[in-house]
């Protein structure tokens, strides 16, 4: 006679209900690898949909356009001083700006700093539309406009103030830039697309050609272009820049290098996955050997229930059930903590916790694979006692 | 009348050249109260796991309830043992921490009976051994007897056919093991077959049947009739 599911379940479970220390123990095995994996596979995709939402808020669609290597002549490479309104007739490109670097410049906090201690900053000459494109944001005061742009002004990145020591914007704040006193009219918020301009100092492009004798020439172009048509624009971005010497132009994609930096993390995945993939196995080596210490202890037990009509199947089945609901409270309680821990984890870093479904059900199809391969055994050498010989057992 | 059990020429040899039962022919009827006697070792035990298909004989067949147990397989045989026997041992086989009604609705556990309808069942077997009042008792809160009796509703609950008990009083004080045989002559006036396995003469003459053991054979089977 079969017994109803619900009597399996029962009879499995009953076996656990006695023992609750020796379950706890055993459970926490299963439950530390399980949590190991999902919490590593939850860190990482939290990481990636950060990643996701920075470049969703930022655009995947921003190009930069910077002159390479000269090919033919010892001169450095330029671009033409033209190139941004020739980048603006491409027909899916929807922005374009540029700044062009000075490098005869520095800035200093004022004139008695000793020249060479110029903390890294550069100083560029930044076209008015330079804000849209490249995604950056005031942190303080405001951006330059066409009257700024003219006279001694200058908007600093967010760590160009930090090392300048400038706090806040205002009309008495002055920086000691190319031998002129310069206005502090504005700090920027980081640019996550742009980081070289969080450690620069940006001012108009006619007053870098009136007080820093600028040449004019653009050294990066930022442009936006419809995203399904951003292939098609890199490809001709190069000859449409500098159609003189389109070899000497460098195209690239911001976004990509952002990519690139997080995968590098991982490495480090495939290492705590393994680490992982090592504690389950130890996990289901404790159910395993409960099992068999169990069927051991329990013979009596499993020769009453001969007695009561049980069949070899069903002392099987009893005992791949306990095994299996011991695994399977390891693997819930193992998920639960891999959530924990990637919650905990998400959240110091400020990124939103993501626990992938298919981690977590993998993480309990893996606990069900351990808890009846551990099982099997000790539940065959359960059933395979003949009913007298367990009754007399010691 | 069919006979409940019946062993023919059987034999019972265990690994090493010990040979338990030794050729045995027999036959118990329905209604009746069988006392099985002898001397440690001379093969009681091994006896009544014959009789209740707990081991195959070596030799011989035995046949429960009209089934010839050799040519049932594992499967059919649990049926059967779940259907007509009902054993009682001498340790009572109660897990630690199992309520008393739990322990008994266990004995119709492998009958293919609905949890509620097993309790059901279960609080009537306990009532009638007399332990309406120790339901959710656990072995350890019950006396030696109590637990006895807690086995033998287990045993009960299903209604056996016939009930095998092994040295059922063989853990119990006097008063409590009187007890105990009390209740196996009640469920014997009810109808039920009893045989008792035990070395204490005493209970043995008590009772209609007695089987003698020595060395594994049947050297008495007598029917005394006290009354």
């Amino acid at each position: 006679m079969r017994l109803y599911p619900a009597d399996t379940i029962r009879v499995g479970a009953a076996g656990l209900r006695t023992r609750p220390l020796r379950v706890v123990l055993s459970a926490l095995g299963i439950a530390i690898g399980i949590a190991a994996m999902v919490s590593v596979v939850g860190i990482s995709t939290s990481s990636r949909a950060d990643l996701d939402r920075i470049l969703a808020r930022l655009g995947t669609n921003l190009l930069t356009v910077a002159p390479g290597v000269p090919i033919f002549s010892a001169e450095p490479a330029r671009l033409p001083t033209e190139a941004v309104t020739m980048i603006a007739r491409i027909g899916p490109v929807t922005s374009v700006t540029a700044v062009g670097d000075i490098p005869e410049a520095r800035v200093y906090r004022n004139d008695h700093v000793p020249s060479g201690q110029t903390g890294a900053i550069a100083v560029l000459a930044a076209r008015l539309d330079l804000l849209g494109p490249v995604g950056a944001r005031m942190a303080d005061g405001v951006w330059l406009n066409e009257a700024t742009a003219q006279y001694p002004a200058v908007v600093l990145g967010a760590a160009a103030a930090d090392r300048l020591g400038v706090a806040e914007s205002g009309i008495r704040v002055q920086v000691w830039l190319g031998g002129e006193w310069f206005t502090v009219i504005g700090i920027l918020d980081p640019v996550p697309l742009v980081p070289e301009l969080d450690s620069a100092a940006l001012v108009g492009w006619p007053a870098a050609q009136r007080y820093l004798d600028f040449d004019g020439h653009p050294t990066t172009v930022y442009c936006r272009a419809d995203e399904d048509q951003i292939d098609q624009v890199r490809s001709v971005l190069a000859a449409t820049a500098n159609p003189e010497a389109p070899l000497e132009v460098d195209v690239s994609r911001p976004s990509d290098a952002l990519t690139a930096k997080r995968a590098t993390d991982r490495t480090f995945t495939a290492l705590l996955l393994g680490l992982g993939a090592v504690a389950l196995v130890v996990g289901g080596v404790g159910v395993a050997n409960t099992m068999v210490i169990s069927v051991l202890e329990r013979r009596a037990e499993i020769g009453l229930r001969r007695t009561l009509g049980a069949t070899r199947g069903q002392i099987r089945s009893q005992f791949l059930v306990e095994s299996l609901l011991l695994s399977a409270l390891g693997g819930a309680g193992g998920v639960l903590l891999g959530i924990a821990v990637t919650a905990t984890y998400a959240t110091t870093q400020g990124w939103p916790t993501v626990v992938p479904a298919p981690a977590m059900a993998a993480g309990l199809a893996a606990t069900l694979v351990i808890g009846s391969v551990a099982g099997l055994y000790p539940a065959v050498r359960a059933a395979r006692l003949s009913p007298a010989e367990a009754l007399t057992a010691p | 009348m069919t006979p409940v059990v019946r062993l023919e020429a059987v034999s019972k040899r265990y690994a090493g050249r010990v040979t338990a039962v030794d050729g045995i022919s027999l036959s118990i009827g329905p209604g009746e109260l069988v006392a099985v006697t002898g001397p440690s070792g001379s093969g009681k035990s091994t006896l009544l796991h014959l009789l209740g298909t707990l081991d195959r004989p070596s030799a011989g067949s035995v046949h429960v309830a009209g089934h010839d147990v050799s040519r049932l397989s594992d499967r059919r045989l649990s049926d059967v043992r779940a259907a007509t026997i009902g054993f009682v041992f001498q340790q009572f086989h109660l897990a630690a921490g199992v309520p008393a009604v739990d322990a008994v609705a266990d004995g119709l556990l492998y009958r293919r009976v609905r949890h509620a309808e097993r309790r059901r069942r279960a609080v009537a077997a306990l009532t009638r051994v007399g332990l309406a009042q120790r339901l959710d008792h656990r072995p350890h809160e019950l006396s030696g007897g109590e637990q006895q009796r807690v086995a033998i509703a287990r045993a009960v609950v299903g209604e056996p056919a016939v009930i095998l008990a092994d040295e059922p009083t063989g853990n119990l004080d006097t008063a409590s093991g009187a007890a105990v045989l009390d209740l196996l002559h009640d469920l014997h006036a009810g109808g039920t077959t009893v045989v008792v396995v035990t070395h204490d003469h005493q209970i043995a003459g008590n009772l209609p049947r007695r089987l003698e053991l020595r060395d594994g054979r049947l050297v008495n089977d007598s029917i005394v009739d006290k009354r």
